[in-house]
């Protein structure tokens, strides 16, 4: 799909604030939670994303160690993608921006 | 005596092989039922089947769960039909193995949430609990669920 926009008469200027806003890119967080195996979360982490086993588990060990890990980034639209890949396998995962 | 093998485990021609006792896999056929109905009812316990995308933004989730809501419920209730379909089946695909997977996932977030599991909870249980019965079936749930997840992390490598 695409969207036809006419150009504006006055074009304003971006500043480097809003760069900044608009560039910053979004990370996916996965929260400990008591229910999902640690061994499960390991799985999901390697077929969502292609990790490696040795990746996945130190993601794994980082969610449970200290309560999150940051496992993808990218822009706004990745992100909800990511998070809802996550959450149709019952992870617990938000995003935000960094 | 006869060492009574139970779980699940990769065939050679890619399939995986299920031995339960038939009273086990009438509650695996049985259990989908339950929580499409407690879906139906849009209980409350089952929040952690769709949780928030944002973690202090409510129009943002608002927009999330229009977005992803149904499709959510849709895996979610397919892996649940299968579940339902192959509970009896000796010999699983890897399609029919990764839909238990999601099915147990769901089950078990539903039952963990009702029983207000924590990290301690998986030790032995408590007879005197009344909530025993409940638990036994959550621990084993889990177990059956380590057992898929074992099956596929060896078919995926």
């Amino acid at each position: 799909m695409s969207q036809v926009v006419e150009a504006p008469v006055e074009v304003e200027e971006p500043t480097f604030e809003d760069d900044r806003v608009v560039d910053r890119p979004w990370v996916v967080i996965v929260w400990n939670d008591p229910i999902n195996l640690m061994s499960y979360v390991t799985l999901v982490l390697q077929q969502l994303f292609g990790y490696s086993r040795t990746r996945a588990t130190k993601l794994m060990l980082q969610v449970h160690n200290e309560g999150k890990a940051v496992v993808s980034s990218g822009t706004q639209e990745k992100a909800e993608l990511d998070v809802s890949r996550l959450h149709a396998h019952g992870l617990w995962a938000t995003m935000q921006q960094d | 005596m006869a060492r009574i093998r139970r779980g699940i485990s990769t065939k050679r021609d890619g399939t995986f092989r299920v031995r339960l006792p038939a009273d086990e896999r009438d509650v695996l056929a049985a259990l989908p039922a339950q929580l499409r109905d407690a879906l139906d009812a849009e209980e409350p316990t089952l929040f952690r089947l769709f949780p928030p995308a944002y973690v202090d933004d409510a129009a943002a989730n608002a927009d999330y769960a229009r977005l992803v809501g149904s499709s959510l419920l849709d895996g979610k209730l397919r892996a649940l039909e299968q579940l339902e379909r192959t509970a009896h089946a000796e010999t699983l695909t890897e399609d029919d193995l990764r839909s238990w997977l999601g099915a147990l996932e769901s089950l078990r977030l539903a039952l963990g949430t009702q029983l207000d599991v924590t990290e301690e909870s998986y030790g032995p249980l408590d007879p005197s609990d009344p909530d025993a019965p409940r638990r036994a079936l959550y621990h084993w749930l889990s177990w059956l669920q380590e057992e898929v997840v074992q099956a596929l992390s060896a078919a995926t490598g």
